[in-house]
């Protein structure tokens, strides 16, 4: 019996996929250039079946790639090697929300925006935003540990995973974490499951933290005539011992487009313009974003806007929501990229961006996360275009480069997958790389979980 | 065979347009067949991955795609949703003319598609004699007796319901054919030309028929050219793109000669395929032009009346009753009309507008995609249901003759004809006009 056999013996037939549409239909997440066919497409309906098809899987080594919504942008979840791609939609229930613990304990399959849907109702809250959210599941979010746009004020995913139910490579079923908020028994084995981008074993549960829903909202529009100036604002705002909800940038280049594509009535002389938003007890938010405003009129803004009205505030929101949608017209590839630094270095480095896109004559704008240093330098290419896809590779690894220069990272939010995994070791070293190596060993010694992901094939050197 | 489909894929599907999907997944939840399925086999990016594939040489069985494309809605509701602006309507609609010009469809298809689209639709006068038939079947007495018969019993179930939802033909000596309706203000504020739409000409006549007096009562003057025909839509949609073009050329000819402000439809599918005509005719040098002058006149009723101020020119008074609106995909999608019927309803006094749960998302009906994707459309067609129940309405309103009918095909199958109507948002607004306006107009 061969093991897709073996494979739809635990699922039933109906759920295990091998037509060749199926298999092109998941070779690809948003991630430019790896696309890659499974050999089968899996649909389990439980941990236990998952325990089966892992164990028929390591077996046979054959690779399992967890697939939650295939929106990753590192190629997290292509499968380069072939083998299983396991979804997770007959996995899709909310178990638990717990209003005297304030938490809720779910399927991976969930989709991360009807968790926060559940609880909102309830007058409670999951702060993690990915722009994704309508799209992506939890089980996607925590193998990716991802981020958002509240990141600044309320941290991203790790922040929220109390616990985690996963299945290893060996089919041992392991209950890490759990309601406790203080749980200090052993290693932290649910930190190590966030980020791990299913290269541990397969998430099949998890727990986490809520918190209660902010009472009111107030949104503040701000443009610079230069990105010094928007940059210090920021600081400013930051050591004036404000945290404001999301603190957004977007550079010149980004404004044109936004403003070409949505007509959102930015100034197209500005430098940048920043979105700042505060949420909490209404005398609070009104009072801070009231101070936010000084400091950004303080620091030279051009103009500035705080939106009287709800709709006003989603108008407001529009110019940097609409940010990627307006650059991704723009041409057939888009990469979208997520180098973060320290916050106060963000004017260094949007400007060492810009200077890099002149040198290597690729077109990038930026926008992103100003309150966290989390950016997205968005390039504009054409994969077919084989000089200049080039010139792109070797754009990002300098901005990569910059940013660890300036004490930031690879990646903010998307994750390594297979794209960056030539240059994770220029964040952890090569020492870090061994650890991580040995930890993937410790968990999965024949490498059947998304193999081909973190760790660069030629041993985490970069070549160059 | 496969050769050939790669190479027409190659040389009419624009390499351009299929990598300008970045596979975001910002489709997913738009898209009512992914919602269903779960499946990326029947989503848009998954659509267009497999449309790649066939072009790249890839895939052995061209079927399997063929199958994928079948089953997708064409509701585009992707399209607002996509980042990068991807023209997939236009690219599902080329697939399909590949397909169709390369492959026999299943007979029972083929026979369905022969009957309604090739001699139907094309010709005013055979669903003229087709309507009559069914007008003879509902008042002769024989609906009776193939009802009491369970005649439809051979039928599936669902087109059991549907025979049951087939609103009643009117009498031929009502359809007479005018062709001006004079303005019933003082001043003219609008000459437009009116376009019938062959089931909204027929079965829907008496909506055509409100339609016309909303836009006298509104201030324009309303021309109906006698030569027009189909859309051409459902040709368009199922891969018979000749027969679209065609269609096309002939409903040029006949609008062009009218000096209109606007080209109205009220059928949601008919103005989007009407809309885009110039991108069908796009390659054609003596009718691009032509096409374009056409397609920038074309506007549904429901934003003409708003541009007019028609709520604030006409009271508008019915029965107390929970009012609900189900969005027309293509109306919304392609015509980007969303507010205007909203707006419209709203304006009535005494109906109390719910918005349902995903309005903006597909009823199922889809063309003649509930007669050829049965079990896809009712499944769909059920959990819309479930989303009316929410608002507690007694009234659905749309703009589309597809959606009217899949809507009370919907009423049939919950059981809910007693308690439960789906109109035209024309008819409910002529309803809403008070007598006393009617005739002191």
């Amino acid at each position: 019996m061969t093991w897709i056999q073996e494979i739809r013996q635990i699922v039933g037939d109906k759920h295990v996929q091998t037509k060749q549409s199926s298999l092109h239909s998941y070779a690809y997440d948003a991630t430019p250039n790896f696309n890659a066919k499974p050999e089968a497409v899996v649909a389990p309906a439980s941990e236990q079946e998952i325990k089966k098809i892992v164990t028929v899987c390591d077996n046979h080594q054959v690779p399992i790639v967890p697939r939650g919504s295939g929106t990753n942008l590192a190629a997290g979840t292509t499968p380069t090697q072939g083998g299983v791609v396991l979804l997770f939609h007959r996995m899709n229930q909310i178990l638990e929300l717990d209003e005297n613990n304030l938490t809720i304990t779910v399927q991976p399959g969930v989709i991360t925006g009807d968790i926060c849907q559940t609880v909102e109702a309830k007058g409670l809250f999951y702060p993690p935003d990915p722009s994704s959210m309508k799209i992506s599941t939890i089980g996607g979010n925590i193998n990716e540990n991802s981020g958002g746009l509240r990141g600044l004020k309320y941290g991203v995913t790790k922040d929220y995973v109390l616990g985690v139910n996963a299945v290893l490579a060996n089919g041992d079923v392991i209950r890490a974490g759990g309601k406790n908020v203080k749980d200090v028994a052993g290693y932290d084995l649910t930190s190590l499951f966030v980020g791990s981008e299913g290269t541990l074993g397969i998430i099949t549960e998890a727990t986490l933290k809520l918190v209660p829903l902010p009472e009111s909202k107030q949104t503040l529009l701000a443009s610079f005539d230069s990105i010094e100036r928007a940059a210090e604002t920021v600081s400013q705002v930051i050591a004036n011992k404000l945290t404001p909800a999301t603190l957004e940038f977007i550079d010149r280049a980004t404004i044109q487009a936004v403003e070409d594509y949505s007509h959102v009535g930015l100034p197209t002389d500005a430098e940048a313009v920043l979105l700042i938003e505060q949420d909490g007890p209404p005398s609070i938010c009104e009072h801070d974003i009231q101070l936010i405003q000084g400091i950004a009129v303080e620091h030279g803004a051009i103009t500035t806007q705080i939106a009287e009205t709800e709709e006003r505030a989603a108008q407001l929101r529009e110019a940097r929501r609409s940010a990627l949608s307006a650059l991704a017209k723009r041409s057939p590839t888009t990469i979208l990229e997520d180098a973060t630094v320290p916050r106060s270095e963000i004017a260094t480095m949007v400007k060492a961006i810009e200077a890099i896109a002149l040198e290597y004559e690729v077109n990038i704008a930026t926008f992103g996360h100003a309150g966290d240093g989390n950016l997205h330098p968005t390039c504009m290419t054409d994969l077919r275009d084989k000089s200049e896809w080039e010139r792109v590779e070797a754009a990002f690894a300098a901005i990569f480069q910059k940013a660890i220069d300036l004490g930031g990272t690879i990646t903010g939010e998307h994750g390594v997958g297979e794209m960056k995994s030539p240059y994770l070791a220029w964040k952890v070293g090569d020492e870090g790389i061994n650890l991580m190596k040995q930890i993937k060993d410790a968990f999965d010694p024949q490498h059947i979980m998304n193999p081909g992901k973190l760790f660069h094939r030629s041993g985490g050197e970069v070549d160059e | 065979m496969s050769e050939s489909i790669t190479q027409a894929f190659q040389e009419r599907i624009s390499e351009d347009e299929l990598l300008n999907c970045m596979k975001c997944g910002f489709c997913l939840p738009a898209c009512p067949t992914y919602v269903e399925t779960q499946d990326e086999v029947h989503s848009p990016r998954g659509r267009i991955s497999l449309m790649m594939a066939v072009r790249d040489g890839e895939i052995d069985d061209v079927h399997e795609v063929e199958e994928s494309l079948n089953v997708c809605l064409g509701c585009r509701a992707c399209e607002p949703a996509c980042p990068a602006g991807v023209n997939y309507g236009e690219m599902l609609e080329e697939a399909r003319a590949i397909f169709y010009e390369h492959k026999d469809k299943a007979i029972r298809e083929k026979a369905l598609r022969k009957t309604t689209l090739n001699t139907l639709f094309t010709d005013q006068d055979k669903i003229g004699k087709a309507t009559s038939l069914l007008r003879f079947y509902q008042r002769s007495g024989l609906q009776k007796t193939a009802r009491k018969l369970k005649v439809m019993n051979f039928f599936p179930e669902h087109m059991q319901q549907m025979e049951r939802v087939l609103p009643e033909v009117p009498k031929r000596t009502k359809q007479h054919r005018e062709s001006t309706f004079p303005s019933e203000t003082t001043q003219t504020k609008a000459t437009v030309a009116m376009f019938k739409g062959c089931l909204m000409d027929t079965l829907f006549y008496d909506t055509n028929q409100s339609t016309i007096a909303l836009l006298n009562r509104a201030g324009c003057d309303v021309v109906v050219p006698d030569t027009q025909g189909c859309c051409g839509a459902l040709h368009g949609h199922s891969g018979e793109k000749s027969g679209a073009v065609e269609l096309a050329k002939q409903n040029i000819e006949a609008f062009e000669t009218a000096d209109v402000d606007y080209i109205i439809t009220n059928a949601g599918g008919c103005g989007a395929f009407l809309h885009d005509y110039d991108h069908l005719l796009k390659n054609d040098p003596d009718w691009a032009e032509r096409a374009k002058a056409f397609t920038d006149k074309i506007v549904d009723f429901s934003s003409v009346l708003m541009e007019l101020d028609f709520p604030n020119e006409v009271p508008l008074i019915i029965d107390p009753q929970i009012i609900t609106y189900q969005d027309s995909c293509h109306l919304r999608n392609v015509l980007c009309v969303a507010e205007a019927p909203r707006q419209l309803i709203q304006a009535i006094q005494g109906g109390g507008y719910v918005e349902m749960p995903h309005a903006d998302q597909c009823c199922g009906s889809a063309g003649i995609y509930n007669l050829t994707q049965p079990e896809m459309s009712m499944q769909i067609l059920d959990h819309k249901m479930k989303n009316v129940d929410t608002t507690s309405a007694t009234t659905i309103v749309t703009t589309n003759p597809g959606c009217l009918l899949q809507m009370k095909l919907g009423i049939e199958r919950t059981e809910q004809t007693d308690t439960m109507r789906a109109v035209h948002l024309a008819d409910l607004l002529l309803e809403a006009l008070s007598t006393d306006d009617l005739n002191s107009g």
